[in-house]
């Protein structure tokens, strides 16, 4: 991973933004919400608000920093939830066969016929507006891929020799499940959720950008929503969240990218 | 009362004033906004905004309201006031036609307020005074009342009492009656489509009875979801006419700069629209009047207006607006002091309970201003939740009677005895319905002074009733009374004389002319 120039840039990134959502509240512990400026002040005329202010008057830098908290927080939660319900999906389809593989396939494929943006917000307008109701309508729409791609995998694990090896030992599915197959699917599973949560955030970001974001939390996405009608007046209150949002997600992607090329060696060498 | 409000230094050019010596010029189509799309446009059915606004050029009502509000000949050509003040009589105007070509008589004025007595709540509480209503002959109607109401005359508008064809309506279920998707009225435009989403055409009555009227062809109300494309399709020319609250506030000042454009905030006198939170005095902490009073204190309502509403608008003071009757300035006063509204929280016993405010969906401006709020009332260590809901589930949620704090604002009809009290007294409290006494705020001595102020005479009675009361509530805060809102109406300075009364444009267009 180290040796892949990407990786580390995007690693680098994601570092950044993870300690921006950890400390940065606590070195700016002003509310984002809080007015303290005449609005739309513009960036870099004033050192106590460097990126200038909203409507209201509120600190733009200041919403960047508690942003970067709902975002990842919700890019990760989700993209983890989504995983706990797509993995054990995928790998019983996968494992089982038959009407099994059958039936959660078309499950499956109930989700995936649905826009996942179009059913994000439905579901998010249905159970009101909240950090949970995101949460949980991000996680619904993005789970689908995970369980094909598990199933895709442990379908051609299934036939190894080391798996018959354990059927004929008599072990129990789960074990064979847990201890010899999903061990070997990990590889394409994380590369995946790395770029699950980029989506994830980006698709926080565009129901926030709806005005179906938390209404407590202030979020990249929020900010930039809310700019977006003066953005002719105004265009730092919509530009800074927005390269905000476009760094996170490139660096998780490089991520992804370096991941791949770490984890699949060969493949990579093969590609060069 | 008529003052036009100036929109500070940035006005363009100023006001279309309606003295201004001008032969009017026929012909032409007007583009109008029209926000939200109306849900219907039979007036007598529903009665939001954007129904009143459309249909109030199709429909007429008995009398026109000036600036002022001083009544004005419609339908009726003119009306007398016996002696005791409990007989009107109205001479209706003769030669009226509906757009059918059916004749509009006495008969049609009797059969719409046995409608509207069904169908139109404010109509019905406006009437309750009514004893009985006559016909002596086809053009004369008198109104007999049970005990003299001061403010009667100012019941007839055509949103409050619009006349309904009776030929078309007697013996049908009003509810699907085909009419209410072509309405037929007596106006000065008829109905003529609805492209649903799209936009709302209406065309001149070339038998209208005030001859020459009206000046235009035909006017197209579009329907425009987005705050910004309205923006922009009366920048691009789409549009000439954007109605209040059709754009965001802070729009005002870039679209008032651009180039021949007028912008006016009359037009609204009837109505005076008034914003407060509407503050559940049932449960919670905010049934302690002391801490309803540190929501007043607690919240900077300058900045308000002056950053959210970007100058527009004026401080209330209490629940009258300072542009209708009997209202008064000489009430317990409450500037922003937060200071002075912990103090209060503190002596209330306030421990950090949850308190929920929702605020209106209607759009930038009222989710801004509720954040400011909520930041305001945050700051003097309430603990407030944002719930967000669309406007289905707020209308829900406030007459469940389901909120702490709410946002909202309501018209005040020219006169406290129709648009004031039936915010205050307990007989209007009413679950499952809302702009009533949501707030459950129970006084008798309220009660009886919304009830005396409605049939005392002579005026300088009911004044100092009405005062007694306004002092009684701003002292107990039954609702936090935030701003006196103003809806500038931006257009074309070639569009003339579109706003000559007291609710502008909702029956402006009779007269309006365009300046090719």
């Amino acid at each position: 991973m180290l040796r892949s120039p990407s990786g580390v840039i995007g690693l680098i990134i994601l570092l950044l933004a993870i300690s921006v959502a950890l400390f940065g509240p606590m070195l700016f512990p002003n509310s984002p919400w809080r007015m303290v400026q005449r609005p739309f002040l513009p960036p870099f005329t004033l050192a106590t608000v460097p990126l200038g202010t909203d409507a209201l008057g509120r600190d733009v830098f200041a919403g960047m920093i508690f942003g970067a908290r709902v975002s990842l927080l919700v890019g990760m939660v989700s993209t983890l939830v989504a995983l706990v319900v797509g993995v054990p999906i995928g790998a019983m389809a996968g494992y089982f066969g038959g009407r099994v593989d059958d039936a959660l396939m078309r499950f499956t494929e109930f989700f995936q016929t649905i826009p996942s943006f179009a059913l994000a917000i439905v579901l998010v307008a249905i159970l009101q507006p909240s950090i949970y109701s995101i949460v949980a309508s991000i996680a619904l729409v993005s789970w689908p891929p995970v369980a094909r791609l598990v199933r895709g995998e442990v379908l051609s694990l299934r036939t190894r020799e080391y798996v018959q090896a354990a059927v004929v030992t008599g072990q129990s599915n789960t074990w064979i499940i847990l201890r010899e197959i999903l061990p070997n699917t990990l590889s394409p599973v994380i590369v995946l959720a790395s770029l699950m949560v980029a989506t994830a955030i980006l698709l926080e970001s565009s129901l926030a950008f709806l005005g179906l974001g938390d209404p407590n939390l202030i979020s990249w996405g929020y900010m930039v929503g809310a700019g977006r009608t003066v953005i002719r007046q105004a265009w730092w209150i919509t530009v800074f969240p927005g390269v905000a949002i476009l760094i996170s997600v490139l660096g998780l992607n490089l991520i992804g990218e370096g991941l791949n090329d770490a984890l699949n060696p060969r493949l990579s060498r093969e590609g060069r | 009362m008529s003052k036009r409000v100036l929109l500070g230094v940035l006005l363009a050019c100023g006001l279309a004033a309606p003295a201004l010596a001008q032969e009017p010029k026929a012909g032409g189509a007007i583009n109008a906004v029209i926000q939200p799309e109306p849900p219907g446009l039979m007036l007598a059915m529903v009665q939001n905004g954007p129904v009143q606004m459309v249909s109030g050029n199709i429909f007429e009502g008995l009398l026109r309201y000036s600036p002022k509000l001083e009544p004005q000949p419609e339908l009726a050509e003119s009306w007398s006031v016996s002696e005791d003040a409990k007989t009107y009589t109205f001479k209706l105007r003769k030669g009226v036609t509906w757009h059918d070509g059916k004749p509009f008589t006495a008969a049609d004025v009797l059969f719409s307020i046995e409608m509207l007595k069904q169908t139109h709540a404010r109509a019905r509480n406006n009437l309750a005074q009514v004893d009985k209503v006559e016909a002596p002959d086809d053009y004369t109607v008198v109104f007999t009342l049970k005990q003299p109401f001061g403010p009667f005359l100012g019941i007839f508008e055509v949103g409050s009492m619009p006349i309904v064809p009776k030929h078309l309506y007697e013996g049908t279920d009003w509810k699907t009656n085909p009419y209410n998707n072509a309405p037929v009225g007596t106006g000065p435009f008829m109905f003529k489509e609805w492209q649903k989403g799209s936009f709302i055409r209406l065309v001149k009555n070339p038998n209208y009875y005030e001859k020459g009227k009206p000046y235009l062809d035909e006017i197209y109300w579009q329907i425009i979801p987005d705050a910004a494309a309205r923006s922009v399709a009366y920048e691009t020319g789409k549009v000439d006419v954007l109605p209040g609250g059709s754009v965001e506030n802070f729009d005002v000042p870039r679209l008032s700069k651009l180039k021949d454009t007028c912008v006016t905030g009359a037009g609204w006198e009837f109505f005076s629209p008034l914003a407060w939170l509407w503050l559940n005095n049932r449960q919670g902490p905010l049934a302690d009047k002391r801490v309803r009073q540190a929501v007043m204190f607690a919240i900077d309502r300058d900045f308000a207006k002056d950053v959210i509403w970007n100058g527009l608008g004026k401080v209330a003071t209490g629940p009258s607006a300072s542009t209708i009757k009997y209202y008064t300035d000489d009430v317990p006063k409450y500037p922003y002091d937060p200071a002075k509204a912990k103090a209060l929280l503190k002596e209330a016993g306030y421990k950090g309970e949850k308190i929920r405010l929702l605020p209106l969906a209607y759009g930038e401006t009222w989710q801004r201003w509720g954040e400011a709020v909520k930041q305001n009332l945050q700051d003097v260590g309430m603990n407030i939740e944002t719930i967000a809901t669309d406007v289905a589930g707020f209308n829900q949620k406030i007459g469940d009677w389901d909120y702490d704090i709410a946002f909202t604002y309501l018209y005040q009809y020219g006169d406290p005895a129709l648009g004031v009290g039936r915010n205050y007294v307990s007989s209007a409290i009413a679950k499952g319905q809302v702009f009533n006494n949501v707030e459950g705020y129970s006084n008798p001595e309220i009660d009886k002074l919304f009830a005396d102020g409605a049939v005392a005479t002579p005026d300088s009675k009911r004044k100092e009733i009405y005062e007694k009361a306004q002092k009684i509530l701003v002292e107990d805060v039954p609702v936090a009374w935030m701003l006196e809102l103003q809806f500038p109406t931006i257009m074309r300075c070639k569009v003339k004389n579109l706003i000559t009364t007291g609710i502008g444009v909702n029956d402006g267009f009779k007269d309006a002319w365009l300046d090719k």
